[in-house]
């Protein structure tokens, strides 16, 4: 729950650019970009983000994503993180 | 992949903890650095960074776990409004698990409690616009990482209209615990490692006021093996030239000012409490926030003011301060001041499997990291667990 998971914006949802879809290590999930609409920092499809319970909460380089989930991987939390993500089908 | 690769190769790490044992070997002291974040103690037992380091260093575990704080009553008055039967009641997974009086939230499950895990408080929104003649709840716990994330939902129930979701509000802050433990004569501290991802949020100069009113040395930390190598290393250096700065070792990740968008939020959704209990540590004045009075309706306490009255009144509540649970000693372990391993209950009532405290649930928790990753002594090697 404290760290964070990596995922890839693959689409925006609505208009307004607040929620968007992320692969999330394969499993395609809803998350917020709330967050992240900043004036200084605009979200593309293809951008890698840090998730925290399914809100977007920094925008990260590709490589500090892959470095993020092996760790998590190592520490066993990205299974776990997975199990929880993919308990609910809300895409 | 070389550049993922450097922060968990084994030859790096050990060429620092040589840099390490060679800068305090012969200064004759004791450093005793906390790590404050779970995810922190979680990779240090993880990758067995304590054997690598010389016994001039003492690591000791912070407070830095939402589920390890929370204190029981908490999940007692959450359960309460979960025998409401018009409640459902969603929680992270990690707090599934948290024992309570009448037992944890999977146990309440099992005997009918409608209780539902969810990954994220966006999912308990759903849950409330899927079932309208239910009461949606959402037990909220977390530091400055979770509430953005539940003060945002709450400002989306009221964009939708919706007046069946409420939160149960239990988030905290991430320096007034650091302030406490500093402030306690028994805990003698020279620096700290600081949480990294909380900083996302809060920005890593938040841990300012620590190195000002305190003169401690703070390293922003990452979460890799040679991360939390490297700022032992840096915090060593500073306390050796009697230095106390703040210095962002996870500046890859970590930018030094606070999220604009989530402070904003946060202001606007939430107030700080008082006071609110610590398990360990008890009461900790403006430690924790709850929801403004202007999202009354959004707040569990306030939908259900009567349900948790009726339950702090009740006998079985008085009767609940006496029990196994609170004999384990939970506080002095969190506080640093015991080792897990010294704990009469550790792997014989309390285990993973049957935490009897709630450091011993979350992987973040310092019991369940001793647990799962014990070494041996003579080897190093993992005698059981992952």
């Amino acid at each position: 729950m404290c760290l964070a998971i990596p995922g890839k914006i693959e689409s925006f949802v609505d208009a307004e650019e607040r929620m968007a879809v992320a692969d999330i290590s394969g499993v395609k999930r809803q998350v917020s970009v709330d967050l992240l609409r900043r004036e200084d920092e605009t979200l593309k499809v293809g951008d890698w983000v840090l998730i925290h319970v399914g809100f977007a909460m920094s925008k990260i380089s590709e490589s500090q994503a892959k470095e993020q989930l092996e760790i998590l991987t190592m520490l066993g939390e990205a299974q776990k993180a997975m199990e929880e993500i993919q308990d609910l089908e809300v895409c | 992949m070389k550049y993922v690769d450097e922060y968990r190769d084994p030859e790096l790490i050990k060429a620092t903890a040589r840099e390490i044992t060679a800068l305090v070997e012969n200064s004759g002291r004791l450093f005793r650095i906390m790590e404050v974040c779970g995810g922190h103690t979680h990779s240090i037992y993880r990758f067995g960074l304590e054997q690598l380091l010389p016994p001039a260093i003492e690591l000791i575990h912070g407070p830095g776990c939402p589920v390890c704080i929370l204190p029981m009553e908490r999940v007692d008055e959450g359960m309460a409004i979960a025998a409401d039967k018009r409640v459902i009641l969603t929680a992270y997974g990690d707090m599934m698990r948290v024992p309570g009086h009448q037992g944890s939230a999977l146990q309440l499950k099992a005997r009918g409690l409608d209780i539902r895990m969810v990954y994220s408080p966006l999912d308990a929104l759903k849950l409330a616009q899927n079932n309208p003649e239910r009461e949606v709840v959402f037990f909220a716990i977390g530091f400055e990482t979770t509430a953005p994330a539940t003060a945002l939902t709450v400002l989306k129930a009221r964009e939708l209209g919706l007046t069946n979701f409420t939160a149960f509000v239990n988030h905290v802050t991430v320096i007034p615990p650091m302030r406490a433990v500093l402030d306690d004569p028994k805990l003698q501290l020279d620096g700290f490692i600081g949480p990294g991802h909380v900083a996302t949020v809060i920005g890593a100069n938040s841990y300012e006021e620590i190195v000002r009113d305190y003169k401690k040395p703070v390293i922003v930390s990452g979460f890799e093996p040679l991360d939390i190598m490297q700022s032992i290393l840096m915090l060593l250096r500073q306390l050796l030239a009697g230095e106390a700065r703040l210095e962002n070792q996870y500046s890859r990740v970590v930018p030094f000012a606070a999220n604009p968008v989530a402070s904003q939020v946060l202001a606007e959704v939430f107030e700080l409490r008082e006071s609110f209990e610590w398990r360990g540590l008890g009461f900790i004045a403006n430690s924790a926030v709850k929801l403004r009075a202007a999202f009354g309706q959004y707040d569990a306490e306030v939908r259900f003011a009567d349900v948790l009255s009726a339950y702090r009144n009740s006998s079985e509540h008085a009767s609940e301060l006496s029990t196994v649970a609170h004999e384990a000693p939970c506080g002095d372990v969190l506080k640093g001041l015991m080792k897990p391993k010294a704990c009469p209950f550790f792997g014989k009532e309390c285990s993973p499997e049957n935490p009897v405290g709630a450091l011993m649930v979350s992987s973040e928790g310092a019991c369940a990291a001793y647990y799962n990753y014990a070494r041996d002594k003579q080897t190093g090697m993992l005698t059981h667990g992952n």
